[in-house]
């Protein structure tokens, strides 16, 4: 059976967490994102999980770290300034190799910036953010129905990689409302044994869990570990959608809210006789950089359009080895680009 | 012939990294003589700082975990949260829990978090290189304060176990010191009632030992322990803050 109903980004983010498992929740009030942390202080009561309204970011990465170090699914949520105080426990759980979903329900920047949706957290989420070589596992929901799947699916691709996942929202799709469908029935799927949990040393030696490697060689041997992992997630986890790029000459690329804008756009251009197709990113790490580089020898044009200063562009160029077929469209600080203003870049480039 | 002193079962066999003098070995044994003698190894997991007693979990042979600098009481929420059953504690030095952890142990106090934390004050970072913490006493040199402490440049010595004593979440609070064998005697047996505190699921405590650190108070073991006898307890006063 089907529940089916009409709901937020926010709500569906946070019940799609109840539904894969998580049964811990730390965080702190910020907008836009403030829905999920109230859903989740309601939901988790209601079945006997935890839920702690920290007195920092910072403190609620830490409890899920220590929630995730006992084996649990747990989750935090933060809008961008929260989500730089939560940079170091990020690195840290990345470096233990311990299992999470955080959510960032982007807010315009820098500094306090401003609550409108945007999406300046790129650099953030897929090159580093905190200190070290590591990498987040970074899942962009375009819609309220795909805020849910995804949220659902990361907590099994966390826990199968020890690796923490981001689902990287903005705050257009945190706050905005459009059905949800799930199975009534739905159970947490990719539930693994654990041999590396604190659950205290009975029958069995004392573990330990750490980020810290002092030895001789010992912390360059993690690294490579951690590297090898990491090729693992980009061959078996990359994830993209086309649209009409089959006879394209424009490829337009974009994730999230600017991914629907260029949706509407495909036909509008069609229209008018330009061959435009879309290619949406869903993971923003691993990038989808073959999924653009097959058609990079082609006579094709690209262009990326972002809420930012031109953030994802700088993956494009990687993928394409051309910046000449590349563009960049973009709008900060929480604007919101028109069809009408993106059809009018394209025709300026497509002449 | 029977053995009357023995190696704590929950102490790994193995020589530590401290430097000599130091009370970082001796406390570590007093944490796992209370252990043992509370049968509780099997379900302990402890939360080692960031500073000289990072590396504990190569000397307890029991689950322990790292966290972040200061962030121990919040990794330990987690954990006893989600497994309220075990026992959980954090250890952590004056620049982990008074200086950049600052908000997390009291807000985990607030909260009446369930767990036990062992403080250790020695007034100095010891893992950096001998700089100033907010315990270090006024008119102490350090690398970063070479002109001595001065309260109106560097503030005053801080005193978080009594901050801490008007927070109701907070059960049961003493300060103790290990600078001879009565003292070592009242700083095992303020671990087993904090601990004790925990089993009984009362809410949160804390002990706070004054230890030395001949190597950056430029002392030797002996005149380390003396320092703490005739200086340091002045402005730390021992024994129960809270709790009876």
């Amino acid at each position: 059976m089907k529940i089916k109903y009409l709901t937020t980004g926010n709500e569906a983010c946070a019940e799609a967490a109840i539904r894969a498992g998580c049964r811990f929740y730390a965080g702190y009030p910020i907008t836009p994102q403030n829905e999920l942390i109230a859903y989740m202080s309601k939901r988790l009561e209601e079945i006997g999980g935890v839920f702690i309204q920290s007195e920092s970011e910072i403190a609620a990465i830490n409890m899920v770290l220590g929630a995730s170090a006992t084996g649990a699914r747990a989750m935090t949520s933060s809008s961008s300034p929260g989500i730089s105080l939560k940079q170091e426990g990020i690195s840290y759980m990345a470096g233990c190799e311990l299992p999470a979903v955080i959510v960032n329900v982007m807010r315009g920047g820098p500094g306090l910036g401003n609550i409108s949706g945007a999406q300046s957290d790129y650099f953030q989420a897929t090159k580093g953010g905190g200190h070290g070589d590591y990498r987040l596992i970074v899942l962009a929901p375009a819609a309220i129905q795909e805020m849910f799947d995804l949220t659902y699916e990361a907590f099994a691709i966390a826990e199968k990689y020890r690796n923490p996942v981001m689902i990287f929202a903005d705050g257009i799709i945190g706050q905005m409302m459009e059905p949800l469908e799930f199975d009534k029935g739905i159970k947490p799927s990719g539930v693994t044994e654990k041999n590396w949990t604190m659950t205290g040393a009975k029958d069995r030696p004392p573990r330990c869990i750490k980020s810290l490697f002092m030895k001789e060689g010992a912390l360059e041997k993690h690294n490579i570990n951690l590297q090898e992992k990491y090729c693992r997630i980009s061959k078996n986890e990359t994830r993209f959608e086309e649209f009409e790029t089959k006879d394209a000459d424009v490829i337009l690329v974009g994730y999230g809210t600017t991914s629907r804008i260029l949706r509407s756009c495909v036909p509008l251009l069609r229209e008018e006789g330009i061959k435009a197709g879309l290619i949406r990113p869903i993971t923003l790490w691993p990038f989808p950089y073959n999924a653009l580089s097959r058609y990079a020898k082609k006579n094709v044009k690209f262009i990326t359009v972002e809420m930012n200063a031109g953030q994802m562009v700088e993956d494009i160029r990687l993928a394409v080895q051309d910046d000449t077929k590349v563009h960049f469209y973009g709008r900060m600080g929480g604007g919101i680009p028109t069809e009408e203003e993106i059809i009018k870049f394209i025709k300026k480039i497509s002449i | 012939m029977s053995k009357i002193f023995k190696r704590p079962r929950s102490m790994k066999d193995v020589p530590t990294h401290y430097c000599p003098g130091c009370g970082h070995g001796l406390i570590h044994r007093l944490v796992c003589e209370v252990i043992d003698e509370l049968g509780i190894r099997e379900k302990t997991i402890a939360i080692a700082p960031v500073g000289c007693a990072v590396f504990a979990y190569d000397y307890w042979d029991f689950d322990t975990m790292e966290a972040p600098h200061g962030r121990t009481p919040a990794v330990a929420t987690g954990v006893k949260r989600m497994l309220p059953d075990k026992f959980v504690f954090t250890y952590q030095g004056d620049g982990d829990l008074a200086a950049i952890g600052t908000a997390e142990i009291i807000h985990a106090g607030n909260r009446g978090e369930k767990i036990s934390v062992i403080f250790v004050n020695n007034g100095v970072y010891g893992m950096t290189g001998g700089q100033m913490a907010p315990t270090t006493l006024l008119g102490q040199v350090t690398a970063t304060s070479q002109f001595k402490r001065r309260a109106d440049k560097e503030g005053y010595p801080i005193k978080i176990l009594e901050m801490m004593s008007y927070l109701p979440g907070v059960v049961y609070l003493e300060r103790t010191s290990i600078f001879s064998p009565k003292e070592i005697i009242k700083t095992k047996e303020a671990i087993r009632r904090s601990f004790q505190t925990q089993l009984d699921g009362k809410g949160f405590s804390m002990v706070e030992v004054i230890s030395p650190c001949p190597t950056y108070w430029a002392l030797s073991p002996i005149d380390a322990m003396k320092r703490i006898e005739k200086e340091v307890i002045k402005e730390y006063p021992l024994g129960v803050i809270k709790g009876n």
